[in-house]
């Protein structure tokens, strides 16, 4: 360790969605590395602690290190030449970056999807139909009473979600900190998260939707069939008491995680949730919130939802975006073989997708930023290196509670960022997409001014 | 493309100068307007042509946390309304929440090229900012909500209203906003904490012991002394409840000769008994506006069809989840504000809907002042601006008017003095509402008008009788002396720029305001305010006493 030591504080760890920002980093300015990451989790720490600085180009076309400039090019070339170019990943670098990909993917008239697709897709689509009640992490933190976690393990995905934001901190209208509040757990499993909890409720595998019908009918005052306990594997007592104790609250919270969203009911068990924490308002202050997983995932749904009224699976092959779940989301738009080249931006769908998905991506060409060789970037046509956010770059990443913060970066990386690569492509794509628009002489399109379709 | 430019043989409209339809040549040099050209300049040939300059939207919400909420909540509002892109512009979609990319590009379409959106939490700053750089075309700026703030509640609580001042200046430029707007004040606090309850009177003290008034009469005599451009933005309290015109009045007596700007001031105008149907209070709410030179209004026009609600208040967006039964959205904001969210249509054979489009005719056509009863529909909460053509015929035309006035429920229209308002608006009263009023109201020097040294913002329409036609579709538009669209078309893209104020303050107040952060927030201080990495192009207007 060398004596150079630069200390950062209020940092932000972008490992999760809690997106933490009271991190105070020890940076080892010589070695380019983080020594230290107070407060950070056992997640945080690991990837604050281990992020180094690797020796591997910072460009490559299939597999020969080439400048970034050339890898610009060809890159920009794949994507115009491709008839079904998509677009997908986002959720771990900045809006600033995720705002190019959208532009590039609109020019190119491309298909434009995140990760949400899979993992809170489901609580976007149940979103649409039902609205939600929710708040900031902070009113939870100041006010919450009753805090019912639904479908997750925080404990051990979200290491400080119970600390800093829901159980433990003691808030404005919260000054006993845990004392003030009842803590509810719903998982099919026992989990490290179960100890946290006053009460612990377990129905059967894949009968979540069922627990959730049932609460809302006791909230609404209606009368339960005998078999409940036989259908959900939950007492009617504990249902009877969980109803009472949600109506009588002051301020009650409903977290869920994809052990609701990714289940057998999806959208469906989403949707149930949100009604019943909706119902409640009848009666007390009630939020709910799902529990986002990647640092900057609800930056992606925004930035896609701001340009173009859609928060994932959208597709720009009419010259407007359209939305489609099950048609333009990325697992479909590969396991279909529609797809024929993909620009991919901080994801790794080679390693986690179906198979029938990656085995068509490894048959078109693959542009890939990432910041480490990943399955993806291996076999890509074209591979970015770039630099970490929230390590080396600065940029904007939303917290799951939709509150945007600022990155402060810790040292320097000699990779450059994936928003500065993105720009390049999208300044090469827009200019060739000129340049076919006028070798076809299509000027009708700019006759936009006079399409508008009146309200 | 932006060095010189001769604008010739239109019609002018430029109230600000007391030009009234006269043909006069405007010049434009570097992005303003200047007394004259050399020969070699572009020359636009506007023969039968009305040149106005380029409007300003006082109030609509078209950027930040609770606009995209909405936008993700409705694809159904998107779908039937795409914006299609060309090569050098981005696509989009409509409806009454479009994409950042078609609300700018719309905007001009319709000859705006300022819109300022009203309501923005400190804590949503950078996503209003970041929503901005995409918003193309206008110029922009928000209005910060403030009267909900715990922290600057509790100063007022303690008299400490020296801090209180500074407090407001800090949290201004830590968010780089351009004027402080209040909702509802006072009636978050029994919303979160006391089971979704409401303030119900302007004088009702809190646990604190603090009252919407007191709350009111703070604000106003802080912006007052420390001169901001704009005054107050205020959406009072009780917005849309039967009778709540009393509310309204006892707001604006608040401010006594101060300065204030009342916000969609038809959903504040209404008579009867809470809980039944409400009655019109134009003619009680217009004679004070008129009769008080500091007071300045938008109308918050109610158009048929289909709106979305969005507000701050969310009491009052519950209130209406009961009308209509549909989706919902509520979103609280720590230590900071409320939000309600929910799809609404306004219909024609509805007596409410009906009431609330004729009392907003009534405030235009009995206003006496134009320059300072503004056009606005609330965008999208009344309509969608793109629904502004249509109004602005409604002003004008009273033959147009009665046409429409057959189609609407007519026992609303018993109760009101529509059917007895003859007046039509000129073209040098629509330049005032759209233009020269509302950038007198912002304090906006350059804008409104196109006197030497404004910005070259401006819209050249073909004049024609059917004004709705006419201000749907300007046959130029120029920004910063840009030509952005060009015989209907779009020739470029432009982004325009932020508009914010930087009020002086005290930075010892940042120690004062540390502890109560660290305490209730869930981000770190030193991560809340934004920096200038999030200002694209942009202009400090000045504040300060003259």
């Amino acid at each position: 360790m060398s004596e150079n030591i630069k200390i950062i504080k209020d940092a932000t760890c972008t490992f999760c969605g809690c997106v933490c920002d009271d991190m105070e980093l020890h940076v080892d300015v010589e070695e380019k590395r983080i020594v230290k990451a107070k407060k950070a989790c056992v997640l945080g720490k690991a990837w604050f602690l281990e992020h180094t600085i690797e020796d591997a180009p910072a460009a490559m076309i299939d597999g020969k290190e080439v400048s970034i400039e050339e890898a610009i090019e060809e890159a920009a070339q794949t994507l115009v030449k491709a008839k079904f170019p998509i677009t997908y990943g986002l959720s771990d670098t900045t809006s600033e970056a995720q705002r190019e990909a959208v532009a590039i993917t609109d020019y190119i008239k491309g298909n434009i999807d995140t990760t949400t697709s899979v993992c809170h897709g489901p609580s976007g689509l149940a979103f649409q139909g039902i609205g939600e009640s929710t708040s900031t992490l902070g009113e939870v933190k100041n006010r919450a009473d009753l805090v019912i976690y639904w479908g997750g393990n925080p404990a051990e995905s979200h290491p400080r979600h119970f600390g800093r934001y829901a159980v433990t901190p003691k808030g404005m209208f919260t000054p006993g900190g845990k004392k003030d509040r009842t803590i509810v757990l719903v998982d099919v499993r026992k989990t490290k998260s179960s100890p946290v909890a006053d009460i612990l409720i377990k129905p059967k595998l894949g009968k979540d939707f069922e627990v959730l019908w049932a609460l809302r009918a006791l909230v609404k005052g209606k009368k339960l069939a005998d078999n409940i306990e036989e259908i959900t594997g939950v007492p009617l007592e504990t249902l009877e008491d969980l109803a009472e104790r949600m109506k009588n609250c002051k301020f009650g919270v409903l977290f869920f995680g994809m052990g609701l969203t990714m289940t057998r009911g999806r959208h469906f068990n989403s949707g149930a949730l949100l009604a019943l924490a909706t119902d409640l308002n009848e009666f007390t202050h009630f939020v709910a919130k799902p529990v986002r997983g990647h640092g900057n995932v609800t930056g992606a749904d925004n930035v896609v939802s701001w340009q173009t009224g859609y928060p994932f699976g959208v597709n720009f092959s009419r010259g407007y975006p359209r939305f489609n779940p099950g048609e333009f989301t990325t697992v479909d738009t590969l396991a279909n073989g529609h797809a024929d080249a993909a620009l991919i931006v901080a994801s790794d769908p080679a390693s986690n997708f179906p198979k029938k998905a990656i085995d068509h991506l490894k048959s078109i060409p693959v542009v890939a930023l990432d910041t480490k060789r990943t399955e993806t970037t291996k076999d890509a046509h074209v591979a970015f290196k770039t630099s970490t956010y929230g390590i080396n770059t600065t940029g904007t990443v939303y917290r799951m509670d939709d509150v945007p913060i600022t990155l402060r970066p810790a040292f320097e990386s000699p990779f450059p960022d994936d928003e500065s690569i993105l720009t390049g492509i999208k300044k090469r794509v827009q200019e060739l997409m000129i340049a076919k628009h006028q070798a076809t002489g299509a000027s009708g399109e700019a006759k936009v001014a006079a399409a508008f379709t009146p309200l | 493309m932006a060095a010189s430019m001769r604008i010739i043989n239109g019609r002018v409209y430029d109230p600000t100068n007391n030009i009234d339809g006269e043909v006069k040549e405007i010049c434009i040099k570097d992005g303003k307007i200047v007394d004259s050209v050399t020969d070699d300049a572009t020359v636009i040939d506007a023969q039968g042509m009305v040149i106005m300059p380029g409007a300003v939207d006082i109030h609509c919400h078209i950027a930040g946390t609770k606009v995209n909420a909405s936008r993700k909540l409705q694809p159904e509002d998107h779908r039937h309304d795409v914006h299609p892109g060309t090569p050098f512009t981005r696509s989009g979609t409509g409806g009454t929440v479009p994409s950042t990319f078609a609300t700018g590009y719309r905007y001009a379409t319709l000859g705006y090229t300022t819109a300022m959106e009203a309501a923005a939490t400190p804590i949503g700053a950078r996503h209003t900012l970041e929503e901005f750089h995409d918003t193309p075309v206008i110029d922009k700026g928000f209005y910060v909500l403030l009267a909900n703030n715990i922290f600057l509640q509790q100063l007022l609580r303690d008299n400490r209203t020296e801090e209180f001042d500074n407090a407001l200046a800090w949290w201004i430029n830590a968010t780089k906003a351009y004027t402080v707007k209040l909702v509802n004040p006072g009636g978050d606090e029994p919303w979160k904490g006391k089971k979704n309850s409401n303030v119900a009177d302007i004088d009702e003290k809190n646990d604190e012991g603090l009252s919407p008034r007191q709350i009111i009469e703070a604000f106003i005599t802080s912006v007052d002394k420390q001169g901001f451009p704009k005054p107050p933005h205020i959406h009072c309290n009780n917005l849309g409840h039967s009778g709540n015109y009393t509310t309204t009045l006892e707001t604006m007596k608040t401010a006594g000769d101060m300065r204030v700007h009342l916000a969609h001031i038809q959903f504040h105008s209404y008579g009867g008994e809470l809980g039944k149907n409400p009655t019109s209070k134009a003619k009680e709410i217009i004679e004070y506006v008129n009769e008080h030179s500091n007071i300045t209004c938008d109308v918050g026009q109610v158009m048929f069809g289909k709106a979305t609600i969005m507000t701050a208040d969310a009491p009052l967006a519950y209130v209406l989840k009961g009308h209509t039964k549909g989706k919902w959205i509520n979103a609280d904001t720590e230590c900071e504000s409320g939000c309600g969210i929910v799809p609404f249509n306004y219909q024609e054979h509805i007596f409410i809907h009906t009431l609330q489009w004729a009392i907003g005719l009534e405030l235009f056509l009995m206003s006496k002042d134009p320059w300072r009863v503004l056009l606005s529909t609330d965008h999208p909460n009344g309509g969608s601006f793109m629904s502004y053509p249509k109004l602005i015929k409604l002003l004008m035309d009273k033959s147009f008017r009665r046409e429409e006035m057959k189609r609407v429920n007519q026992s609303a229209l018993d109760q009101c003095s529509l059917r007895d308002l003859e007046r039509e608006y000129t073209l040098n009263e629509i330049a005032i509402i759209t233009r020269a009023g509302p950038a007198k109201v912002l304090g906006l020097k350059n804008k409104g008008h196109l006197g030497v040294g404004a910005d070259a913002d401006i819209t050249i329409y073909d004049e024609m009788e059917d004004k709705e036609m006419m201000f749907n579709a300007p046959r130029y538009v120029i920004k910063s002396g840009h030509t952005i669209i060009s015989n209907h078309e779009f020739v470029t893209d432009f982004t325009g720029k932020l508009l914010h104020i930087e009020p002086e303050y005290d930075n010892k107040i940042e120690e004062v305001i540390k502890p109560f952060f660290e305490s209730y927030y869930s981000i770190e201080f030193s991560n809340y305010a934004v920096n200038d990495d999030y200002l694209h192009d942009h202009e400090v207007i000045p504040s300060g006493k003259v």
